[in-house]
């Protein structure tokens, strides 16, 4: 390969080293070893993933809000063991659930927040010419892909795919049919790509740095990055490990997560036993419970950016927020239990760990008080990405406050597996993280492809998407504080699910218009791509340094060195001309 | 059953515990409504004195924030309340005032794919032994028919009778996956996990019939697993349990006595 870059002081400049001769097309855009392609292809894989998995969704909105009734034309194109006679079967119901939560957060947002935006945005942000490693980088995309569509084969497995939740407890994961052997060999590679990505991720902003740009010049969107990657490196490997050990209880008899004694469907399982199914509790949520943050904190990176950016102002407490987001980072750690009071551990485990989780929503709303100060003062322009990011910030605090009750264990008792923890983690993830990744995506649309999003489309999106959102989630609260338990296919069995069916049909409903709302982005996207309006490097009068590049940049980034000047956030200095003064400018 | 006391928000609490929960839910929801509002108040003030118009400039020298570090030391010390002044300590009294063994109901429960069966001790207040190996159609619990202290037990499948103003303890565990033991108007829920034995307790207040659920996901009829809440008077409570106790067998006083 001979796109090596100079790594070494991370300042060469592989563009005037090597001239320009092409690459063929399948070393240009498939195996490709350039951060910018490589971001553009996780971020378009995820983009269809999330699709998906919205759609998983929306099929299992019509059993909820119907429950029993056929599904109209789609119900009969499903086939007779996922749909008898048009009516969602059961199996597939817990099926089409388990992947839905799979998909969304390892398949779709993830890979959007990191493999996307983080490749892309990263090594611009800082000035480097590409990643520390390129080849390294290429192969976690090359291990992801292959991950996810292993991932989708599992629904062509007899028995359908993975139908133990996205959290696959055990023992049922262990006696659940092939598919989820298949999810498991599945998640292996996925996390493989997501350890290299994340080495690649903490190599890259410690050794790449232009000059000039010290660790308190750093955009927050790359502390953000950085404090994930961490999450991403210590949290994966005990998933990793305990999804091996899930393979060799499902094939090689092992017993794990299973104890003794087992009777399943009167017949006693023929295993050794001795195995604990809080293990795999223990080792999930020791991953997943960072996880959540590395769903939130690439989303508060883009958030950060796109706020500075259209208040025309310096960030409200920016070293606070780089302390938060640390401080979240090492607490994030110490909080996983609290997904599992009601397992009956002892009071001294439970009050510590409801302890940590009041201790680590401090500096959520340290950073969420931050943001709304950097409103304080500015002169702020409702561009398409900054209706998004403005949404974000009321969309989390629902999210974020609803999980105060949750983390406490005396209220967790009442409220633990029912619907008012979906509406929780929704409104932290959806209207929280995919609202800033669509701020993300409208905001860094022009610097990937050189033209800009029509920002009335985008505006129309977001509108509908705001209201339809709503509609979806808000609702759940209800449901849960009326005690409707969770994953349930037919919740018209118990009374009091009856009591709240009328909202199943509103969320249904919502969910489907939301689906609506996607269009104009779709069109949007597709639209801008061939025919938007063209920009120069920096559209936006933006202060950090990837708006130094050309739009899109080349390979190898920058035409000259960038020179950091001055701190992320310089805007509206008094004195100046200009109501924005870059980083990579001596001259502000 | 009364459908009409199941709404949009907590159903009535027929519990004695379940009272400290439900002001916990209560002083919970009106801090998270007096922090939003006054967050989104300021966030609206905020986007409107601030938009973009000719003639507007951004300031570039950032506000003090004291009032923010007084609204964020608000946050912690209401935190702190709710922590150690609320949610902690109605943990700490339900899980560990466990109520006398003697006085309260004792039942054990094994939950399966997709039932609850629960055992009564008959007279003599204990369960019969059970294995694992001995589970059949008939005998969903695997009682041991040769001990003859389970010679009294009463076995109910998908029934939990209850009398009032009794505490009740529940031995829960599961014979194969997990399964939660939920039971909204009494405010209890417990995982019933596989090879192990948790201990839940409560007491009801009210006669009524009312819902059992899964609430934690244990396969395609998950959400079919429903049981019933029959809370009685003590005293149709005890004429259940004599109509429903075993045909006394040869000797039963012998198995009176007995001692482990």
């Amino acid at each position: 390969m001979s796109v090596e870059h100079h790594n070494g002081n991370g300042k060469g400049h592989a563009h005037a080293d090597h001239g320009h001769h092409e690459l063929p097309f399948w070393r240009k855009y498939v195996f490709s070893v350039d951060h910018k392609v490589i971001g553009i292809q996780y971020a378009v894989t995820a983009l269809v993933f999330l699709l998906f998995g919205f759609s998983l969704m929306m099929l299992m909105r019509w059993q909820l809000a119907y429950p029993g009734q056929p599904l109209p034309v789609l119900g009969k194109l499903l086939g007779e063991t996922a749909m008898p006679g048009g009516v969602m079967a059961p199996e597939f119901y817990n099926q089409l659930g388990a992947m839905h939560g799979t998909i969304m957060v390892f398949l779709g947002v993830v890979p959007l927040a990191v493999g996307g935006f983080g490749n892309f945005v990263v090594p611009l942000q800082i000035g480097a010419p590409d990643m520390a490693f390129p080849r390294l980088n290429m192969v976690s995309y090359w291990a992801f892909l292959p991950g996810c569509i292993l991932m989708l084969s599992s629904f062509l497995m007899p028995g359908g795919s993975a139908q133990s939740g996205w959290t696959s407890y055990p023992p049922l994961s262990d006696i659940a049919p092939t598919g989820q052997t298949v999810w498991c060999l599945a998640m292996v590679l996925i996390i493989t790509s997501s350890l290299l990505g994340s080495i690649n991720f903490i190599v890259t902003i410690v050794q790449l740095r232009a000059k000039g740009l010290s660790f308190w010049r750093l955009p927050f969107f790359v502390h953000a990055q950085l404090v994930t990657a961490f999450l991403l490196l210590l949290a994966f490997p005990p998933l990793e490990a305990a999804t091996v050990m899930q393979i060799m209880d499902r094939v090689a008899g092992t017993s794990f997560f299973l104890p003794s004694g087992l009777v399943v469907s009167g017949e006693q399982l023929k295993i050794a036993g001795g195995g604990s199914p809080l293990l795999w509790q223990h080792l999930f949520w020791f991953l997943a419970h960072p996880e959540v943050y590395v769903l939130i904190l690439p989303g508060m990176g883009i958030v950060a950016e796109v706020i500075a950016n259209n208040t025309r102002k310096p960030l409200w407490g920016y070293r606070l927020l780089v302390y938060s987001v640390i401080f979240i980072g090492f607490m994030s750690f110490v909080v996983w239990a609290h997904h599992m009071f009601m397992t009956g551990m002892g009071t001294t485990m439970s009050t510590f760990f409801q302890t940590t989780t009041m201790i680590i929503s401090v500096p959520s709303v340290v950073i969420l008080t931050c943001f709304i100060m950097s409103l304080y003062g500015g002169n702020i322009r409702f561009t398409a990405p900054m209706l998004f990011a403005t949404a974000f910030l009321p969309m989390f605090a629902i999210g974020g406050l609803t999980g105060l009750p949750l983390g406490l264990t005396a209220s967790d008792i009442y409220l633990h597996d029912t619907f008012y923890v979906i509406g929780h983690f929704h409104y932290v993830v959806a209207p929280g993280t995919l609202f800033a990744l669509f701020a993300g995506i409208y905001y860094w649309f022009p610097k990937a492809t050189g033209r800009q999003l029509n920002d009335k489309l985008g505006k129309i999106h977001f509108w509908l998407s705001f209201v339809a959102i709503n509609f979806v989630f808000m609702p759940m609260f209800f449901q849960g504080m009326a005690g409707l338990s969770r994953r349930l296919y037919d919740p018209t069995v118990y009374a009091h699910g009856r009591g709240v069916q009328a909202l199943n049909v509103v969320i249904s409903w919502g969910a489907w218009g939301l689906a609506i709302a996607q269009l104009p982005f779709i069109i949007n996207f597709f639209m801008s791509l061939r025919a938007g309006a063209r920009v120069a490097e920096n559209p936006w009068h933006s202060t950090t340094l990837e708006w130094a590049a050309p739009s899109p940049p080349g390979h190898g980034n920058f035409l000259t060195e960038p020179v950091v000047y001055r701190e992320p956030y310089e805007y509206s200095v008094p004195g100046k001309t200009k109501d924005y003064s870059p980083q990579f400018q001596a001259e502000g | 059953m009364d459908e009409k006391i199941y709404g949009w928000w907590l159903p009535p609490d027929v519990s004695v515990h379940g009272a400290k929960i439900d002001q916990l839910m209560s002083v919970l929801h009106w801090f998270m409504l007096l922090l939003f509002v006054g967050w989104g108040v300021f966030f609206v003030y905020c986007l409107v004195r601030f938009r973009a118009r000719p003639g507007h400039v951004a300031m570039y020298t950032p506000v003090k924030g004291i009032a923010t570090k007084y609204i964020e030391a608000f946050v912690v010390v209401v935190e702190i309340f709710l922590l150690f002044g609320l949610s902690t300590p109605v943990w700490l009294a339900y899980k560990n005032n466990v109520p006398d063994a003697k006085k309260a109901l004792h039942v054990r429960l094994v939950a399966e794919q997709f039932a609850w069966n629960f055992q009564y001790p008959g007279k003599d207040g204990k369960f019969g032994k059970s294995d694992p190996s001995l589970i059949s159609g008939d005998n969903p619990l695997g009682i041991d028919p040769e001990d003859p202290v389970g010679k009294d037990d009463v076995v109910t499948v998908n029934n939990l009778h209850l009398p009032t103003n009794r505490p009740v303890i529940v031995d829960v565990s599961s014979k194969d996956v997990i399964h939660s033991f939920n039971i909204p108007v009494l405010r209890v829920k417990q995982d019933t996990i596989p090879g192990q034995l948790v201990s839940v307790w409560f007491e009801a207040t009210q006669t009524g019939h009312f819902e059992l659920a899964c609430a934690q996901l244990c396969g395609l009829g998950h959400y079919r697993m429903r049981g019933d809440v029959l809370i009685d008077t003590p005293e149709d409570f005890a004429k259940w349990q004599a109509e429903n106790a075993p045909p006394p067998q040869e000797e039963p006083a012998a198995a009176a006595p007995e001692k482990k």
